[in-house]
């Protein structure tokens, strides 16, 4: 257990708090570094969805879990950074320019976004934030002088200062690393600074927000806008990783996915949208691994355990069919969500802490420490 | 003219006059305090003040200024800070990042900065905790500084909304029942620190408050409310001598 002494003011304001911080760190960002040269293609290729998918993550970390604006509309925003690389490329503008210029237009449209949240709470919100990626959805699928449509777009090879940065190579991975870890010092920057605390003023409180001098309006504006700009530049790394893009592929569907990242991470720090992207995007190999492997390794359990062939061989048939049975992924995304929102509400980066503390007071940890009670102290609150 | 006037103000909701045609003043560096039944309109002042509520007519002025038409957000940088009667903490936040908030209307940062966060911001930010320790101290809570609020009993939390509207150096404080929910003890130790913010801090104190002992140890002024309308005021033997005040509490 380490116990720190503090003489400075320093010391709170610090992002890494003590020199145990720096060792971790460290660690992780050499790990992260040579990745690439550790790794196979697949898996390199897997980590950079996983920083697409965490970068997004952190701009819905800034709106939802800090700010308390729930939104179900950031696949619109990644799709307007997405296009906006699609188009500009197509035009001749150099990435150094549609870089930037995707997140200023994204950052736009969110703060537009952001007004009518002035006046809608909680449900009402989503469904604002749902209607407004329907409508991009169909403004994608409509503009076709820009969009090409419902056939798609295709994205050439990333080209920095004459430099080709392909899909699958070192640079790209290194490129999304970078625009990772700048969002995450962006988001752990606003977090110790005047705005951040208004952000989380608002979601705690609106009303003492507000008579301690936050103005409601201007703050909500900004987190939306600051996360729609983030959410934009993971847009444009997508659309160069995916090479192709279509409006089919921006749906209400990987709005939920980015939901579910902050959700199952845990919606209270940025380390959760980290823990949060690993998880969505490695549990679509690991399912697909099982649907091919468990029909065969059950059925040679049974095998082993004395069942006849034909038994056997029928059972592998049926998980087999089970397996790949239409709409089995959605199902099981939903289990998972449910059963983090039932037993693990801080998600995965809550149970992190959880078994982090286990072995800091090893042996004193009291099994109590995060029992969960109902409070009754409730008083009616005027928003 | 005086300190903080409220002048002739009324709140309507439809038929019912929560606060009908009530007028006082505060002069610098007194204890005023408002009491009433339930449903008196009290917190509905306060609300008025603190502009959470736009008057059906009357007008409010603060050193001289009109604040009758300023934006809520606005009312704490010109020096006018409060606490709420249900507690109204960030609570999935530290103490310490509550009472920053305090300090939120004396920020002066930009954006662009706070997101690279330039050497402008970590020095602003240490002034802004210099301030904020100095409150801490003010009103004895270091031990609570890295504690979620979520976790604090009630007691405390009832000092830290005191010491949040202190983080932001008002000239005026308005608390809203200070005491409700305290025992004895904690009661004892308000009435003290409301005299010392006035006396040390020199911040005048407007309240709205039940109970009358601490009410009678601080105040030095009274205003009696009922139904929206003032009953009396003066000094807290006068009203509560005063024959209307008898009859709205013990019924005539």
């Amino acid at each position: 257990m380490r116990f720190i002494f503090k003489t400075d003011y320093d010391q709170d304001i610090r992002i890494l708090k003590h020199s145990g911080y720096w060792w971790s760190y460290g660690v992780l960002l050499a790990v992260m570094l040579a990745a690439p040269y550790l790794l196979g293609s697949y898996l390199q290729s897997q980590l950079v969805f996983v920083f697409i998918y965490a970068i997004v993550g952190v701009a819905l970390m800034i709106l939802t879990g800090f700010t308390g604006q729930a939104s179900l509309g950031h696949a619109a925003f990644l799709a307007i950074g997405a296009y906006t690389a699609g188009f500009m490329q197509s035009l001749g503008v150099p990435f150094i320019v549609y870089f930037p210029l995707a997140a200023i237009l994204t950052g736009v449209v969110g703060a537009l976004v952001g007004f009518p949240a002035l006046r809608l709470h909680g449900i009402y919100l989503v469904i604002a934030t749902i209607a407004f990626a329907f409508i991009v959805e169909e403004v994608l699928a409509r503009w076709e002088s820009v969009t090409h449509g419902n056939e798609g777009m295709r994205v050439r090879a990333l080209d920095l200062l004459g430099m080709p940065v392909p899909r699958d190579s070192e640079a790209f991975y290194y490129l999304c690393l970078l625009v990772l870890v700048g969002a995450v010092l962006l988001a752990l920057n606003l977090l110790r600074s005047p705005t951040g605390r208004a952000f989380v003023a608002i979601r705690d409180s609106e009303t003492a927000g507000k008579s301690m001098g936050i103005d409601l309006a201007a703050y909500k504006v900004k987190s939306f806008a600051i996360s729609a700009a983030i959410t934009g530049l993971a847009g444009v790394l997508f659309a160069h990783k995916m090479t192709f893009i279509s409006p089919e592929m921006f749906t209400l569907l990987l709005s939920i996915e980015f939901i579910m990242v902050i959700i199952i991470g845990g919606a209270f720090g940025v380390h959760g949208a980290i823990f949060g992207a690993i998880f969505i995007v490695m549990v679509d190999p690991f399912l697909t691994a099982l649907k091919d492997d468990l029909p065969v390794l059950v059925a040679s359990i049974g095998d082993s355990l004395g069942m006849s062939p034909e038994a056997a061989g029928q059972l592998r048939e049926k998980l087999a069919k089970i397996g790949s049975a239409a709409g089995l992924k959605g199902a099981i995304y939903g289990l998972i969500i449910m059963m983090f929102i039932l037993f693990e509400p801080y998600g995965l980066y809550g149970r992190w802490l959880k078994v982090k503390l286990f072995f800091q007071l090893f042996p004193l940890y009291k099994r109590a420490t995060f029992k969960r009670q109902k409070t009754y102290v409730k008083s009616e609150r005027n928003r | 003219m005086s300190f903080f006037t409220v002048d002739g103000i009324s709140l309507q909701f439809g038929g019912l006059k929560a606060v009908d045609n009530v007028s006082f003043s505060v002069t610098k560096g007194e204890i005023f305090t408002i009491i009433g039944p339930n449903g008196a309109g009290k917190t509905s002042i306060f609300n008025l003040i603190s502009r959470l509520y736009d008057p059906t007519s009357g007008r409010l002025f603060f050193e001289d200024r009109d604040i009758t038409e300023v934006p809520p957000h606005q009312i704490a940088k010109l020096g006018i800070a409060r606490t709420f009667q249900n507690i109204e903490l960030f609570e999935n936040a530290s103490m310490l990042a509550n009472l920053l908030v305090g300090r939120h209307c004396h920020a002066t940062t930009g954006l662009w900065q706070e997101m690279l966060f330039l050497p402008g911001v970590r020095r602003a930010e240490k002034e802004h905790r210099r301030k904020v320790e100095e409150v801490i101290e003010f009103l004895d809570l270091q031990a609570y500084r890295d504690k979620l609020i979520a976790g604090l009993p009630y007691g405390v939390r009832k000092v830290i909304e005191v010491a949040r509207a202190l983080c932001s150096e008002p000239k005026l404080i308005l608390l809203d029942e200070p005491s409700s929910g305290l025992n004895v003890e904690e009661t004892d130790d308000m009435s003290f620190w409301i005299r010392d913010i006035r006396s040390e801090l020199g911040i005048t104190v407007l309240m709205v408050e039940h109970d009358m002992t601490l009410v009678n140890r601080v105040s030095d002024r009274v205003l009696a409310l009922n139904y929206g309308k003032v009953l009396a005021s003066g000094t807290p033997a006068e009203v509560q001598a005063h024959p209307d005040v008898i009859a709205a509490y013990l019924g005539a």
